[in-house]
């Protein structure tokens, strides 16, 4: 016969030993899914968000000279064949002006986001910058376009976070950022001086929104480009946005080669 | 099974097995507590990814070049006097590198952790140095940071808490230095906050730097790391300093509207002198379009033009 003091011991230490694990697994996403990506969005992206150009100066604010190619050094013998043909004006000519506007180099652009819910499943950014628009497609409904463009079709999912909730405390959030892997490429340009991605390459981007006190948040997108065509290895920078509260400066500007 | 074993107990020994279990009760939940003060493993070598910024990340920034950079008056006045030949002075000799020189300068990381030997929390993580930027601490435990009237330090104090699975690093107390190696200063009153984002085996580093005395606004930079399965060494000694036989009563400067530096990257690259003295107005989109009409776009690249090697 078990006692009552025992049952309240053991009570005690399966409560104590399973909370973590509890909030642990939860945290992991093991229990049942959400029922949207919208409802289920951990943190709010919706709304206008403005470049801060701190890096790259020379090649984001200014078209840079034929031949500059300071930190591609991964960039293999074809990349640098292709890059050195770069002629802006026959893109132009060609309607392919909008080959620095792709999903590999979109956020390098300076300019505005309008980020919005299309539909409760897929996360839509606009760009003032060239007028581009992409798609994010949670779940695991998404179908491949029959063309290939210069956003390609991306797939999206909100990462769990990594680690425990804190016993007693609240349990942690469910998710804590976005992850966005996009295919189904046109062929563009990493930089705007005609380096070369194909069509083959994949471009993984990380959304994290880093809290600033009283200031408006920022936006920090981690981007990561592979490409067996012409990278060595893969082409990994991180671009900051600051939250603005309105559509001040949106200006929405076609695609340009040369400038 | 255990409930067995308790009735089969005599009472004295119930009550020592009750004490027990409310010790394994306080083990448990100390145990808990320890994953959330270390959400995220950051321990490790990690290799820097320079594909932005080479140039100022590797071999340094062009003398006159402020771009992007949200300089006051006050600071552009004093960066535009600033001579490199300022490090070959035995107190200036580490002038350049902060701790914001963390995700602006060439270097990976080795990171660790130093453990509690009783509960096993970190107290501190810790960044080790380069040659010329100081080791940094990130204090856990609650500690606060020194009195505004405490001396600073090369490293500066940090502390750092979790905010979901993003470290966050509070640096005060740091040297007044150069937000950029080109001598666009920071007071010794600039503070700086350091979020480490990881992603896999990618780790983002983004630093926002205020300064009340030289920046109008934040100015902010993030750096991506991977890690590695070869050893980043913290490496030393500390700065040297250069010695160009100058007499060490002098401070090597220009005076106001003598700096030889000021058209290099006009001629280079074209870029307007005027975006070159930088401002918060040249951290954003707007400014691009104002150059949009003046810019001439040069031929081919003719110096510090990268690439594979």
């Amino acid at each position: 016969m078990i006692s009552r003091r025992a049952h309240f011991v053991v009570a005690i230490v399966l409560a104590a030993g399973l909370g973590p694990i509890g909030v642990f697994a939860q945290g992991r996403g093991e229990a049942p899914g959400p029922p949207t990506a919208k409802a289920d969005a951990p943190f709010d992206l919706t709304g206008y968000w403005v470049s801060v150009i701190t890096e790259d100066w020379r090649y984001r604010m200014v078209t840079p000279a034929k031949g500059d190619y300071q930190g591609l050094g991964m960039l293999n013998p074809a990349a640098m064949k292709v890059a050195a043909r770069w002629d802006p004006d026959a893109d132009e000519k060609a309607g392919e002006q909008c080959k620095s506007y792709g999903a590999a180099s979109i956020l390098r652009v300076p300019g505005r986001i309008h980020i919005t819910w299309a539909d409760d499943n897929t996360l839509r950014l606009e760009f003032d910058a060239g007028m581009q628009k992409r798609a994010f497609h949670f779940g695991s409904a998404v179908t491949k376009s029959a063309d290939r463009s210069w956003q390609g079709d991306s797939v999206a999912r909100w990462e769990v976070p990594r680690g425990r909730g804190r016993a007693g405390g609240p349990p942690p959030p469910k998710f804590d950022s976005l992850k966005v892997v996009t295919t189904n490429l046109r062929a563009g340009y990493l930089r705007k001086n005609g380096v070369p991605y194909s069509e083959g390459a994949v471009v993984t981007d990380y959304f994290d929104l880093i809290p600033q006190g009283a200031r408006e948040p920022l936006l920090v997108v981690t981007t990561i480009v592979e490409d067996p065509e012409y990278l060595t290895q893969p082409f990994i920078v991180s671009t900051q946005f600051r939250r603005q509260g309105d559509a001040r400066g949106w200006d929405p500007t076609p695609c340009s080669a040369t400038w | 099974m255990f409930g067995d074993m308790v009735t089969a107990m005599p009472i004295v020994n119930r009550f020592r097995t009750s004490t027990a279990v409310a010790g394994l009760i306080v083990v448990m939940t100390a145990a808990a507590s320890r994953t959330a003060s270390a959400q995220v493993e950051l321990a490790g070598s990690w290799a820097a990814r320079n594909h932005e910024d080479a140039l100022e990340r590797g071999g340094g920034p062009y003398a006159v070049d402020y771009t992007g950079i949200p300089l006051n008056d006050d600071a552009r006045l004093r960066a535009l006097s600033y001579s490199a030949s300022q490090l070959s002075m035995i107190e200036r000799q580490c002038s350049l590198w902060a701790q914001y020189y963390l995700v602006t300068g060439p270097f990976g990381m080795k990171i660790s952790n130093e453990t509690d030997p009783i509960d096993g929390s970190t107290i501190a993580w810790k960044i080790g140095g380069w040659e010329d930027r100081a080791p940094m601490t990130i204090w856990m435990d609650g500690r606060p940071h020194p009195s505004k009237y405490a001396i600073h330090e090369r490293g500066g104090f940090t502390t750092g808490a979790w905010e979901g699975s993003t470290l966050v690093a509070t640096t005060t107390h740091m040297k007044a230095s150069s937000i950029r190696r080109n001598g666009t200063p920071t007071s010794d009153e600039a503070t700086m906050v350091t979020s480490f984002i990881r992603h896999a085996d990618v780790l983002t580093v983004l630093v926002v730097v205020e300064d009340p005395i030289y920046l109008t606004e934040p100015v902010m930079y993030s750096k991506s790391f991977e890690l590695d399965t070869s050893p980043q060494m913290p490496i030393g000694p500390p700065c040297v300093a250069g010695y160009e036989g100058v007499d060490d009563r002098q401070v090597p400067h220009f005076l106001p509207g003598t700096n030889p530096s000021i058209s290099e990257m006009t001629e280079l690259y074209h870029i307007p002198r005027e975006a070159l003295m930088g401002g918060a107005e040249t951290m954003y989109p707007e400014y691009r379009k104002k150059m949009k009409d003046g810019f001439v776009r040069p031929e081919k690249c003719v110096r510090n033009c990268g690439g594979p090697r």
